[in-house]
């Protein structure tokens, strides 16, 4: 194809977006557009998989049976999410295990979020409530993408995961109400989620060198600093309902703006977690590597035994 | 990475209720048939979003290519007589 032919294709390309079409796996897309969506696809379906960890750590230590079984289908639920976005990933042309490869050899990233350590039980309330509140932001926005198969994998991942959040504020409610020990526990667990949770929203908008793009994509409808905006004015409230306090001395109602002020981020943490110096960066990718070979034997044996049926069948039909 | 063959690629279809159709919901990977049956029901029907589930192995679907699609679907577009706006009726006749 001629470089006019191609400009011409993505002059069309582009003026689909804009009437607010959707692209599919088949259709002709610029190249930049293929590789970036395999980025964040890919990227949002490593942070639903390495997500699973930090909660599955307290699975087996729940309180209750009750907070037990919504810990485990919330982290079964994220399972579902890491594969929904895998197989929407993979209709670009590349395979699941070029994704994995490139999550396990540290070449693709994930939400930094997760490189956080959960300490104690209110660490799974925080967690619920914040960050998976700070996800729904993010990702609501994302279930009117341009790209098909992104935009259909978001719908169900918002759908299912409003119950995340509940089940998080609920632990969050209970120990807050609790014995003075728990209401201490809550507030230490917001304490150290709560600058983490802004942070996962995003560099602000003068440092993210994606936005521009991406927003005309529809890849991302509202700017970094606007979801956090968004996240602290509706999680500030909630914070109050249950008598725990936002840790941030600078955290003021404005009353022009209609909107909180908050305190000064401190992105020098966010990017040396990015750049796998957080706390439990090693762990995390011990876990999954480890996981994944020592999974390895399952894997061939279920393929072997699929292959003797098979053999088995085409016997008898002779 | 061993020298095994990797889980194919399946497209999993699933009916919400009965009096609908199979709608395709998206795809996984399994060993065989009844693994893609057993991971569609776990990964699509987790909130019982199914009372039935079809699996296809990716390669098995032909598929029509969207750039030929001028003349795939174009011939359709100018038979405006196959629909019944195209015909004329007096407006005594209130409904046909």
């Amino acid at each position: 194809m001629s470089e006019e032919q191609i400009k011409n294709l993505e002059t069309q390309f582009e003026a689909r977006i804009a009437r607010d079409e959707k692209i599919e796996p088949k259709d002709w897309m610029p190249e930049k557009y293929r590789k970036t969506h395999i980025r964040q696809m890919s990227q949002h379906a490593h942070s639903e998989i390495v997500g699973m960890l930090p909660e599955g750590n307290w699975i087996t230590r729940a309180p209750s049976l009750r907070r037990k079984v919504a810990l485990l289908a919330k982290v079964q639920d994220e399972a579902g999410h890491g594969l929904y976005l895998y197989s929407a990933c993979e209709t670009l042309g590349v395979s699941r295990e070029e994704l994995y490869e490139q999550l396990h050899s540290g070449k693709a990233k994930y939400s930094s979020i997760f490189n956080y350590p959960t300490v104690t039980w209110a660490d799974m309330g925080a967690v619920g409530w914040l960050v998976d509140g700070a996800a729904i932001i993010n990702q609501v926005p994302l279930c009117n993408t341009s790209y098909g198969p992104y935009a259909r994998a978001m719908v169900r991942v918002c759908k299912e995961e409003s119950f995340h959040q509940r089940q998080g504020y609920e632990i969050m409610i209970k120990l807050a109400n609790g014995t003075p020990e728990q209401k201490e526990l809550a507030q230490d667990a917001l304490n150290r989620w709560w600058w983490p949770s802004l942070m996962m929203l995003g560099p602000t908008d003068a440092e993210s060198i994606h936005t521009e793009q991406s927003m005309k994509w529809k890849l991302k409808r509202k700017s970094n600093d606007d979801l956090r905006q968004q996240f602290i004015d509706q999680t500030v409230p909630q914070a109050e309902l249950i008598g725990l306090t936002i840790p941030d001395s600078d955290l003021k109602w404005n009353e022009e703006r209609q909107s909180y002020d908050f305190g000064e981020i401190n992105w020098d943490e966010f990017w040396q977690v990015v750049k796998g110096h957080g706390p439990m960066n090693k762990q995390r990718m011990k876990a999954r590597v480890g996981a994944w070979e020592e999974g390895e034997w399952v894997r061939d044996a279920a393929m072997a035994y699929a292959e003797k049926k098979q053999e088995r069948k085409q016997k008898q039909a002779i | 990475m061993s020298d095994k063959k990797n889980w194919p690629l399946w497209e999993v279809f699933v009916r919400s209720k009965n009096g609908l159709e199979h709608r395709h919901c998206g795809s996984l990977h399994a060993a065989d048939e009844d693994m893609a049956l057993e991971n569609a029901r776990d990964v699509y029907t987790r909130r019982s979003e199914g009372v039935s589930i079809w699996v296809v192995e990716s390669k098995n679907i032909t598929a029509s290519n969207p750039e030929n699609n001028g003349e795939m679907f174009e011939p359709a577009h100018d038979k405006v007589y196959r629909h019944p706006t195209f015909y004329d009726l007096p407006d005594e006749v209130k409904h046909m």
